[in-house]
């Protein structure tokens, strides 16, 4: 296995309507941030990779316009994944591991706000016996959160508890969108959303996007003071039918966490992508945290959810904790699909 | 009632509020006035038009004094479409151009009209028609075709890079 | 970047496509017994039944193709209260969506309830299919589950 690192990292705003920019105009200061921390022009660039979902603006091919941000000519080598841009930068990494590569870029981005998106997601549901049914995105999340409750597996008091660690952690993140200090007992007075779910427990809708470069050995060394390695990277995906799934755990998690080594050391810093609070729980569950683990500093994505880049973000928050000293081991977890259904998990080491 | 059911309909719709953006906003506006404006690349000059806002080559941001083009260029290349499609109301058969504006480094799709169809050509300049100003709104649609301008045909060099 | 200097310009735009899915023969005998008004699973090699029914066994990928009726009865083991329908959601005033574990099945059917309010839904109560007038091989045959009433 080659050494790869993560370099540089840059992100927008999460913002709950993007009323002015496009996802081009949203992305050219994010990926010019990431030319600025790096000195590189895209010439220098092996590979780029995005990660986008074309049902978040509705049209076919709406991830090909993202590229005018980077600039393709002379041609580049180039990707595209349908997922969060943690996935793309999974190819990343393997088009390094390869050989073919020695520096790569890659940003995810979109603009949820366009559309509906609990109803957009029912898209990735079986085709044939539920999203007729339209079920939006929350009420399959609530389903998961009853039967993790009704199992003893978590209760909404340990739900709002996350959600109130998650949004005071990101009163120090200037890119966070849902900030600030809040009493247990005020959210557990809310009304539910969709039962057991209240607003609380689910990430906002947030437009945004984000992008990381990544290097092998002798590039990284150049290019990042403490660069931070690479030390574990897997995903791992549960069937589609929802009903075949344990849903009060998260074993692809658990199967991830075990294949990047997590637990081979210790854990100072873990950034996990919690659509929701329950499904937070499920993950530190799965990964096997201990208490001395700071969990999401960034505040997560109940503090900022930028469609198909907030699992980015976790791998960009994680990597900063590494370069500014405050982490010497971090891990960083990304999830996508229904009720956690494909999830993510990237080892990051200081030394 | 017997026969098995072997296929399923499963139709999608969604519902956007699509939002433009900076340039493309401005460019659209601009369309409004019966205004074609480009924006210029920092890097090598190169006239866009239209633009999302950043150099699709250079991947830098367009500066953003508006370059106002002429609504007169050549067809660099055209084809001949005798298909119908439910979105397009054209007779058969019609000429779709790629169109240089004078001004601009980029070519403009559009359609081409009162013109025999056997006798569009590369090179051939054209001149925008415009429909009424009263039915003038934020669109390229503005614009009904192009038509023949009546000026000798450019010179292949002037537009072959464009191809 | 400069920061933005007008609104954008917004319009509605609408996504539509038509698409009609060939079925293979489980999700056909599935769909054909929705229409004649039975809901069928498929069975396992363990002799467990699997609902809705699939072509291949999720744990062991091993072909299957035994349909075996089930239902239209069953319990709900979890549920979530939609208090604002969406305009394409089953049914358009508030309902349950609810996993239900049909009488005959070891996998639960995602589906709607309709329970009146959200106090009558419950893990555990018993529901049961409530078909719709006119059928014709989709899952909305079945247009909603209701409370079984005690007798």
């Amino acid at each position: 296995m080659r050494e790869v690192a993560v370099v540089a990292f840059a992100q927008s705003k999460s913002l709950r309507r993007e009323l002015d920019r496009n996802e081009v105009e949203i992305l050219i200061p994010v990926i010019g941030e990431l030319r600025e921390k790096s000195g590189l022009a895209t010439g220098e660039i092996d590979f780029i990779c995005s990660g986008s979902s074309d049902y978040l603006a509705g049209q076919s091919f709406a991830f090909v316009s993202g590229l005018d941000a980077v600039g393709a000519w002379p041609p580049v080598s180039e990707s595209h994944v349908e997922m969060d841009g943690a996935w793309a930068l999974y190819e990343a990494w393997v088009k390094i591991q390869m050989g073919y590569a020695d520096v790569a870029m890659v940003y995810g981005f979109g603009k949820p706000s366009m559309g509906d998106l609990p109803e957009t997601l029912a898209l990735q549901l079986d085709p044939y016996v539920l999203t007729p049914l339209w079920p939006d995105a929350i009420s399959i999340a609530a389903l998961q959160a009853r039967l993790c409750i009704e199992k003893g597996v978590t209760s909404e008091r340990q739900m709002a508890e996350v959600a109130a660690r998650d949004r005071k952690n990101a009163l120090g993140n200037p890119y966070a969108q849902v900030k600030g200090e809040f009493e247990i007992a005020k959210l557990l007075a809310e009304p539910y959303l969709a039962s057991p779910l209240r607003k609380h427990d689910c990430s906002p809708i947030s437009d945004g996007a984000s992008a990381i470069l990544i290097a092998s050995e002798k590039r990284a060394k150049q290019l990042a003071k403490r660069p931070a390695w690479i030390r574990g990277f897997t995903h791992i995906c549960e069937p589609q039918d929802l009903g075949v799934r344990d849903l009060t755990r998260s074993r692809s998690t658990e199967i991830a966490a075990e294949r990047a080594g997590v637990r081979k050391g210790k854990v100072d810093v873990a950034e996990i992508y919690g659509p929701f609070t329950h499904q937070e729980i499920l993950i530190e569950k799965a990964l096997g945290l201990g208490a001395s683990t700071k969990v999401n500093p960034s505040g997560g994505a109940l503090a900022g959810n930028p469609m198909m880049a907030a699992g980015l973000t976790r791998i960009g928050e994680a990597a900063r904790r590494i370069w500014d000293g405050s982490a010497d081991r971090a891990v960083a977890h990304a999830t996508s699909g229904p009720c956690l259904q494909q999830n993510l998990v990237c080892v990051l080491e200081g030394n | 009632m017997s026969e098995p059911v072997e296929i399923l309909k499963t139709p999608v719709k969604l519902d956007y509020t699509y939002s433009a953006g900076q340039s493309a906003s401005r460019f659209l506006r601009a369309m409004a006035e019966g205004k074609l404006i480009g924006q210029r690349c920092p890097v090598d000059g190169r006239v866009y038009f239209p633009t999302r806002g950043s150099c699709p080559q250079h991947g830098a941001l367009m500066r953003p004094e508006p370059v106002e083009l002429s609504d007169r260029g050549t067809v660099v290349t055209f084809s001949i479409n005798r298909v119908p499609s439910e979105n397009i109301k054209l007779d058969l058969p019609y000429a779709p151009v790629q169109v240089l504006l004078d001004g601009a480094d980029t070519i403009l799709m559009h359609v081409l009209g009162e013109c025999p169809i056997d006798q569009v050509h590369m090179g051939m300049r054209v001149q925008a028609v415009w429909k009424p100003k009263s039915e003038w709104t934020t669109s390229i649609g503005n614009i009904k075709y192009f038509k023949p301008s009546g000026e000798p045909d450019a010179p292949f060099d002037s537009y072959k890079e464009h191809i | 970047m400069p920061p933005p200097t007008e609104r954008a310009l917004t319009a509605p735009h609408t996504l539509q496509y038509t698409y009609k899915r060939s079925l293979g023969k489980v999700l056909s005998a599935f769909f054909t017994g929705l229409r004649d008004k039975k809901i069928l699973g498929v069975r396992r090699k363990d002799g467990s039944v699997l609902v809705p029914p699939k072509e291949y066994d999720p744990d062991t990928a091993e072909s299957l193709s035994e349909m075996v009726e089930v239902g239209p009865g069953g319990v709900v083991r979890s549920w979530t209260w939609v208090a604002r329908p969406r305009e394409k959601q089953p049914l358009q005033h508030p309902f349950a969506y609810a996993l239900i574990l049909l009488d005959g099945a070891a996998t639960p059917l995602l589906h709607a309830v309709d329970a009146g309010s959200e106090a009558k839904m419950k893990t555990g109560m018993r529901v049961r299919a409530r078909w719709a007038p006119q059928t014709e091989g989709a899952i909305r045959d079945i247009a909603c589950f209701e409370p079984e009433e005690k007798k």
